[in-house]
């Protein structure tokens, strides 16, 4: 006869339909997206407001440096003291003023040049302020020199190199760090998902131990199916609340975009904008839909099936080992403030995990450090799924790392959940103190 | 006589510690048998294994004549003493939650439940969450769930506790009802007044081991140590005590001056009272005549001192 499903069905419905579970499913997305749309609302308005300088120029100089754009306006005081200006900046309530006083020749000039402001500008004026005249400095001394204003503006065109694969295949900048980004997010779900869920079953374990009722149910069940009844119940709740926090948070998305009227397709545009491309030219946005296209092509060409197939594999994998920790220490301890000494040393490897993932992968995929981390039962699923975006075979991660990864996790989690049961099953029905580290060693050795 | 269980020689233990050594009980079939000793004994541990949460390292259990597997888990219905429920989970759910692990279906555990609940009269109790309930309320569905597999053999520990005298009487009559009913049922506790009343056969467990086990009965006649209390009505009181005194041994004596009655408590060397009631017969009016016998509180007592003793 087999209890496990009335088992998970209990714990599944006994979590969803717990008030702080329904709270957080429902709010959470409503949360996220309403950050999202402030956000995007708050960049708009922030956009749309207009900084107004005033120009004083009394320099022979600069006659076309400072003309009015969309972010900044220039408005430009003739034939008045710099005295006057300045009062005239601040009761037009202007952003500040600047000063280009009358010298003899531009280096002087641009040694006595002032900006004036009520309070300390920001970096983002002065940066413009400051390429300017720089850009203007270096012209007149290129002009010094015997280059021509043509020649400059040839010189001073973009320079992007050229890359390709060994195939021949146009390869685009910035895709290693868009498939580290992806494995990434795939490492942190994981991640997540065991810190998260991980804790509801040491708190279900807990909940159990502080009602007594564990006595009851394990003289009908055995304990290791109590134990994985609640893992699975608890996880099959969890993918739930994912799954709603995902067609949720896309519908919500997709509502409040509609209702706000903003396009998502400038929010990606302003944000992928890389620095130096602000001189956009009708050369470099069709550079730009080509590039789109081809990252767009990278990102189809990974290998999204095999990614999602390991995925599960090592969400799976991993997710049993973690919360069969958790359900251990759960039936260890007799209250949840006892149980902080244990879970450190559990979170420690699912940190570095991710770190290590970040910091090695990135720049390394297939280096010492990454496949060693890739390998060790404890930090595999997450690390080896950053990896995965490479591909798997040549150029990628070797078969049998794979093959060898996910070996030793199957064994580690027989093992591990073998030690946990042993720990539950002595745990639970232990009360009183808090055991230490050595006499949950001596529960391994006792007899069933 | 057949048994219900039949444990032998078994033995366990937690890495030094020894919780039970070499224990043997008989159980027989429709029987209240008590499981009697202090706290720490080794109690739990054998209702543990027999309930099949922990396992013996020696020795052997037998369930009904055959060696204990998990099929009998179905037969047992267990009350520990540490005992509880989801609070947060409704009364009904619960219980038929609890019924469906113990191996019932839904329906018949459902059919059952609403039977029991009449029966205790707590049918409106149904959609309550526990934590809404006291705890005497919560101990009566405990109660009901234990029972509701209709097991062979019942084990309580402790039952009473957290029952007011009116409920515990409740369920005293439930226990004895479902004794009638051909259930075998191991009572654990330390409550000695409830063991005269309900358990036919006791076994009394002392530091890991037992020290005493049969019919309570048997084991009483075997505690009686011949005293008897014998009140008598007499003119010459100083003569007769001294007469007495000659032939048999007198604990202790008082005069009742209402009464006019001497109580006397007297140590024969058997339990023939013949002898000393043709003697009192011709001296005095016997008012009282009656043997001591042992409470089970005195049996308790009595054996863990001695038994204290024989290890010093």
């Amino acid at each position: 006869m087999n209890k496990l499903p009335l088992i998970i069905k209990r714990e599944y419905i006994a979590k969803v339909r717990n008030k702080s579970f329904v709270v957080m499913t429902f709010l959470s997305p409503i949360l996220m997206v309403g950050m999202v749309l402030l956000i995007a609302y708050l960049t708009q308005l922030n956009d749309t407001e207009k900084k107004v300088i005033g120009v004083l120029n009394e320099s022979g100089y600069f006659a076309n440096e400072f003309v009015t754009t969309e972010a900044t306006s220039y408005i430009n005081f003739q034939d008045i003291t710099l005295a006057q200006a300045k009062d005239s900046t601040m009761g037009l309530g202007f952003y500040g003023l600047i000063y280009l006083p009358d010298e003899p020749n531009l280096e002087q000039v641009a040694q006595r040049a002032f900006f004036y402001s009520k309070d300390a500008p920001s970096a983002t004026v002065l940066n413009k302020l400051e390429k300017s005249i720089t850009g203007r400095l270096r012209q007149e001394r290129l002009r010094e020199l015997g280059v021509s204003p043509k020649e400059y503006a040839e010189m001073d065109r973009d320079y992007t190199i050229n890359i390709e694969t060994f195939d021949g295949l146009q390869n685009v900048k910035g895709i290693n760090e868009i498939k580290a980004i992806i494995g990434g997010a795939f490492g942190y779900l994981i991640m997540m998902f065991i810190i998260i869920y991980g804790g509801f079953v040491m708190r279900s374990v807990i909940e159990e131990k502080t009602s007594r009722i564990i006595e009851v149910i394990i003289s009908s069940v055995k304990p290791f199916h109590l134990m994985m009844g609640k893992i699975i119940g608890t996880s099959l709740a969890g993918i739930t609340q994912f799954g709603i926090w995902i067609i949720s948070g896309a519908i919500l998305l997709f509502i409040g975009l509609a209702i706000f009227d903003i396009d998502p397709a400038s929010l990606t545009k302003g944000s992928g904008m890389a620095p130096g491309m602000g001189n956009t030219t009708n050369v470099d946005v069709d550079a730009l839909t080509q590039n789109i296209q081809l990252y767009t092509q990278e990102i189809f060409e990974l290998p999204i099936f095999a990614m999602l197939f390991f995925f599960i594999v090592y969400f799976m994998l991993g997710y049993l080992i973690y919360s069969s920790i958790y359900a251990a220490i759960g039936a260890a301890v007799d209250n949840e403030t006892d149980t902080q000494q244990f879970i450190f040393p559990v979170i420690l490897p699912l940190m570095l995990a991710i770190y290590v993932g970040f910091f090695s992968v990135f720049s390394n995929p297939n280096g010492p450090i990454a496949v060693g981390f890739s390998l060790f039962p404890l930090t595999s699923p997450i690390v080896m799924l950053m990896r995965l975006p490479w591909g798997i075979g040549e150029g990628g991660v070797p078969v049998w790392q794979l093959i060898a990864s996910i070996l030793i996790l199957i064994g580690t989690f027989i093992g591990i959940v073998w030690v946990a049961a042993k720990i539950y099953r002595v745990g639970i029905l232990m009360y009183g103190k808090k055991p230490s580290y050595k006499e949950l060693y001596k529960w391994l050795k006792y007899s069933s | 006589m057949s048994h219900i269980l039949v444990a032998s020689d078994v033995t366990k233990q937690f890495g030094s510690h020894t919780a039970l050594k070499n224990v043997s009980l008989e159980i027989p079939k429709n029987s209240i048998y008590g499981l009697l000793g202090p706290n720490g004994a080794g109690k739990t541990t054998l209702i543990r294994i027999i309930n099949q949460i922990t396992f013996p390292d020696q020795g052997a259990v037998y369930f009904d004549g055959e060696l204990l597997k998990s099929e009998h888990i179905a037969q047992i219905g267990y009350l520990p003493e540490e005992r509880g429920l989801y609070k947060s989970m409704k009364v009904g759910e619960q219980a038929l939650y609890l019924a469906q692990l113990k191996g019932l279906s839904k329906a018949e555990a459902r059919k059952r439940l609403k039977y029991w609940f009449e029966r205790l009269e707590i049918g409106d109790w149904w959609n309550k969450k526990i934590q809404e309930l006291s705890k005497g309320m919560a101990q009566k569905i405990q109660f009901v769930v234990t029972v509701l597999h209709e097991p062979k053999l019942l084990i309580f520990d402790e039952p009473f506790s957290g029952f007011d005298p009116i409920n515990a009487n409740i369920i005293k009559e439930q226990i004895l009802s479902l004794k009638e009913n051909g259930t075998s049922i191991i009572f654990s506790t330390h409550r000695m007044e409830s063991v005269e009343e309900l358990c036919e056969y006791i076994a009394l467990i002392h530091k890991s081991e037992k020290i005493l086990d049969g019919k309570l009965s048997d084991i009483k006649r075997a505690y009686k140590n011949n005293i008897f209390e014998i009140g008598l009505e007499t003119d010459n009181q100083q003569g007769l005590i001294h007469e007495m005194e000659d032939k048999f041994h007198i604990i202790s004596q008082d005069y009742d001056s209402i009464e006019n009655q001497l109580n006397l408590r007297v140590q024969l060397p058997s339990n023939q009272s013949g002898e000393i009631l043709s003697f009192l017969g011709s001296r005095a009016n016997v008012n009282g005549f009656v043997e001591t016998i042992p409470s089970a509180n005195d049996i308790f007592i009595r054996t863990i001192q001695n038994k204290n003793i024989d290890n010093e």
